[in-house]
């Protein structure tokens, strides 16, 4: 048994509108950040686990991903896996 | 007279609403529910209540939409007994699966408390019975995840399906942008299963449903219920 370091970040689909995002840039902009012309806020969740391999590991998340974590109607997940 | 079980989650704030609506408002019979007990056999009617359940981490509706009671509530509603969410309780429905698509965050980024006026689009549902298509009812809103979105297949078979029961509108019935409080798609406000038992809504009839509260309109969605449990519609479960 090994531990594992697990990144999921969990991001709204292109196609699903963030007003998050939109007030974050409108704030960027007014700082005077003037090149920023997009903004898109997502969520980092971060696991330890405790398991023999790194593919066990990923086949573990993405279940959690598709149950839990995201909800795929309008979330998109990648999962990011450290030893 | 029926029985409603209204389900408690921790976070769940408009359960004592619409246990006084039913029981001392409508003249019937009304349980708590916990949401780690499975068994709702004697129930006629189930609500899920509104409120902030698991204080809405992760999405709104995620971690309540696992509790054991869902399950129950599943086999409740696939066996034709009539399901009501209102606000955080159609969150909660949409996780869970048992009505399609998802609440996001409204378009505004602000929370919208007030009252808003919504057009009943489809009155064969269990909920709607007593009302008439096109019927303009006033029924405060307060949320901050309130904007209905669902891809455009979803979209199109809860048309075809008439599945869409309640949308936004001003108060001579228009369905205007608006009259939309937060950026619903469609101006959605309620939707139903395709059997009509299932009914999900943002707005909350249990807060109108007393003249003294400003509003009585929501009296309509609980008296439709007992029309209909009267019509025998509901299977008898022993879910």
């Amino acid at each position: 048994m090994k531990e594992f370091k697990v990144k999921v970040e969990v991001r709204l689909k292109p196609v699903v509108l963030d007003p998050q995002g939109k007030s974050v840039l409108s704030a960027l902009m007014n700082l005077g950040f003037e090149g920023v012309h997009d903004a898109r806020v997502g969520k980092l969740i971060e696991l330890r686990i405790w398991d023999g391999s790194a593919e066990s590991v990923r086949k573990q998340v993405n279940e959690m991903c598709r149950k839990l974590l995201s909800n795929p109607v309008i979330e998109d997940f990648v999962v990011n896996i450290e030893e | 007279m029926y029985k409603f079980g209204v389900i408690v989650f921790p976070g769940s704030n408009c359960d004592h609403d619409s246990y006084h609506v039913i029981k001392h408002v409508m003249g019937q019979s009304c349980e708590f529910v916990w949401h780690e007990d499975a068994n709702l056999g004697r129930f006629d009617c189930i609500i899920i209540p509104g409120g902030f359940s698991y204080g809405d981490y992760l999405r709104t509706g995620a971690i309540a939409s696992l509790s054991p009671i869902m399950d129950s509530v599943e086999k409740f509603a696939s066996r034709g007994g009539p399901v009501l969410g209102t606000c955080n309780g159609f969150q909660i429905l949409v996780e869970a699966g048992l009505l399609p698509g998802v609440l996001i965050r409204n378009s505004s980024l602000m929370f919208v408390c007030r009252w808003v006026n919504i057009r009943v689009e489809n009155n064969k549902t269990a909920f709607t019975r007593n009302l008439k298509d096109g019927d303009v009812l006033r029924i405060p809103v307060a949320h901050g995840e309130g904007s209905y979105y669902c891809t455009g297949d979803v979209l199109k078979s809860l048309e075809e399906n008439s599945q869409v029961v309640f949308r936004y509108c001003d108060g001579d019935g228009n369905v205007t942008e608006e009259s939309n409080p937060n950026g619903s798609i469609g101006n959605i406000a309620g939707i139903c299963n395709k059997d009509g038992n299932v009914l999900g809504m943002m707005p909350h009839p249990e807060r109108c449903s007393e003249s003294v509260l400003g509003g009585a309109d929501g009296k309509f969605i609980f008296e439709s219920v007992i029309t209909w449990l009267g019509l025998g519609k509901k299977t008898k479960s022993k879910a």
